[in-house]
């Protein structure tokens, strides 16, 4: 492997009071990755990113930026930038100042600074806002400036901390798609803070899945989604359908704890044939659930439990509520099941 | 909330009533500086400036004047030295004993003046060689220190650590930070606090009485020494009559810049 290591995290640790937050986090950022730390709220992903920033001490462990200990640099001293998830704009400055600070700060000449500022303010489209005070700009605008003041110092690693939590729907799908263009014309390295699975399956390069301080896994997000390591993992990326081991020896006779994602799950009515070597289960159809794009069911079975499973709505005049409370057959193909460590 | 007729009547009144028993005394005030007569007698005898005249002639009035302004500006300009480390100090680090040490900051304004005062006295006569206009400057600082602490501290703690931390992302370090993020977002604060500080300071009596050196006479203790002396009570008048219409603008803009904030605040 010749690819560089833009961050080493090692046996990185913090607590706050008794509670630890972050747990001997191992973790190696490529340079130029766009990796995500995805996790529930107090899982440690936002410590991870402030310690890599600066902002809070590790009680034990180190951090590394190309190579070079900065666990003792306070965040002045460190080639990183963050955008906040509250955007953090300096309110009595102009939206030109704001995107200036970082060369100013450093001392770049007057006029390269406003020639660099304009600049990145027109890589993100806000030309012609340079003279607006953050407060007359809407949430994605903020968002944007914030992302123009930390480009502009041209980073080695810019950290985003749930950057677009804040948006409505639309323009957060808008401002990933953005985002990940950005990342790949500037080629810097990024480290994405989330909670949102949708956006870190989208996104990144490789996903870090963390609960209670610790890595569940880390991994491609086809990888993290198709191969949970974890129960955890397995659902909280996704929904899914846990076997525990008295279930899956009953249903596929296999020892441990299994998992089978809903989409993978069809649902026969009738005589409908059944694909030939899939694993096969009968149940009676509890729950029909429109969700738009497709259906959901949920099926009571025979053997005791219940599993989810989803079907695509191809055909938009079909309406099948009719099915709660009819007998199918659910089947899936065995190379979709896929064991998970047990929750400890 | 709905209020009948009669309710809001009441109200009405009882509001009147308490804005009357406030203000009519200082129109009082303001009507007998232009009296023409020796005493304060009412109904005013005729209109005159001859008192303004006076207080204005009058070297007491002026010296009292100037060593008032002097003595609020020395102690304000203190109180927001320290005022604004101790809010720093206080709101931006961890340190054992902080709980202790607001409270000890804050006491002073909490404390009778009367007490302030004998304490101040005591060790100021005792221990450093007795009183004098820098003894007077330390009673006074005592007291605005607390108002530029407390406006401080109440804007340091609105204002979050993000934009701080913000900024030394950016490469700024703390001096840089403090120069153009921290103290740009508190000098409003600090500019209704100094001139409260100051308002508190240009008025106060009792810690003065027991701090001032000898003959040195503030504006408040001129006032209280020739209120009772039977000629001066009309130019008394006009020197209370100027300090309503001066004291308005300092108020008004302290008040017009916490609105200011006000508006602005979570934004951002």
């Amino acid at each position: 492997m010749t690819e560089s290591i833009a961050i080493r995290l090692r046996g990185l640790s913090r607590h706050f009071g008794d509670v630890v937050a972050v747990d001997r986090v191992d973790l190696d950022v490529v340079d130029g990755e766009f990796l995500t730390l995805l996790g529930p709220s107090g899982s440690g992903k936002t410590t991870v990113l402030r310690m890599i920033a600066g902002f809070e001490r590790p009680d034990a462990g180190s951090i590394e930026l190309a190579g070079v200990d900065v666990t003792q640099v306070p965040p002045y001293g460190r080639d990183v930038n963050t955008v906040f998830q509250d955007y953090a704009l300096f309110p009595h400055m102009s939206v030109l100042e704001n995107v200036e600070y970082g060369l100013r700060v450093k001392k770049v000449p007057k006029v390269e600074r406003a020639d660099r500022a304009r600049a990145a303010l027109d890589s993100v489209r806000l030309s012609g806002y340079e003279e607006r005070s953050p407060s007359q700009l809407s949430g994605g605008q903020r968002q944007r400036v914030a992302l123009a003041r930390a480009l502009v110092n041209r980073p080695k690693v810019l950290l985003l901390d749930e950057p677009l939590g804040a948006l409505d729907l639309k323009l957060r799908e808008q401002m990933q798609v953005e985002l990940k263009e950005i990342q790949r014309e500037v080629g810097i390295t990024f480290v994405f803070v989330t909670h949102d699975q949708d956006e870190a399956l989208t996104m990144s390069d490789r996903i870090a899945v963390f609960n209670n301080g610790r890595i569940e896994q880390l991994g491609t997000p086809t990888d993290v989604y198709e191969h949970p390591a974890t129960a955890f993992v397995a659902g909280f990326v996704g929904t899914s359908n846990l076997l525990d081991p008295a279930a899956a020896q009953l249903v596929l006779g296999r020892s441990g704890t299994w998992s089978v994602r809903p989409e993978k799950i069809l649902v026969h009515v009738g005589d409908a044939p059944v694909p030939d070597g899939h694993h096969r289960l009968n149940g009676t159809v509890r729950e029909v659930v429109y969700v738009g794009m497709s259906t959901r069911f949920v099926v009571d079975l025979a053997t005791g439990g219940s599993l989810m499973a989803v079907r695509q709505n191809t055909d938009a005049s079909h309406d099948l509520s009719h099915l709660r409370g009819q007998t199918v057959c659910l089947s899936w193909d065995p190379q979709y099941e896929y064991q998970v460590a047990d929750p400890t | 909330m709905t209020t009948s007729r009669g309710t809001k009547i009441v109200l009405s009144i009882v509001a009147v009533v308490v804005f009357a028993f406030v203000y009519v005394p200082l129109v009082v005030v303001l009507i007998n500086s232009f009296n023409s007569g020796e005493t304060l007698s009412w109904p005013p005898e005729g209109f005159s400036l001859q008192w303004w005249q006076r207080a204005i002639d009058s070297e007491g009035v002026r010296n009292a004047i100037v060593t008032s302004i002097v003595l609020g500006l020395i102690a304000t300009a203190i109180a927001l030295v320290l005022g604004t480390l101790a809010s720093l100090a206080l709101s931006r680090f961890r340190f054992f004993g902080q709980d202790s040490v607001s409270l000890l900051i804050i006491l002073p304004i909490a404390l009778p003046g009367i007490v302030t005062g004998i304490a101040l006295n005591n060790v100021f006569t005792s221990y450093l060689g007795g009183l004098t206009f820098l003894t007077l400057i330390l009673g006074h600082a005592t007291f605005t220190i607390v108002v530029v602490y407390n406006n401080a501290l109440a804007r340091l703690r609105r204002m979050g650590v993000n934009l701080e931390d913000a900024s030394a992302d950016l490469g700024a370090g703390p001096w840089t930070t403090f120069r153009l993020v921290t103290f740009p977002m508190m000098r409003s604060a600090l500019v209704a606090g100094g001139v409260l500080a100051f308002g508190l300071s240009f008025d106060e009596i009792i810690v003065t009485t027991f701090t001032a050196g000898p003959g040195i006479t503030t504006l408040p203790i001129w006032i209280y020494q020739n209120l009772f002396r039977p000629n001066q009570a009309p130019v008394v008048s006009v020197v209370a009559a100027a300090l309503v219409l001066i004291s308005i603008l300092p108020i008004y803009i302290a008040q017009k810049l916490s609105s200011d904030d006000n508006r602005g605040a979570g934004i951002m």
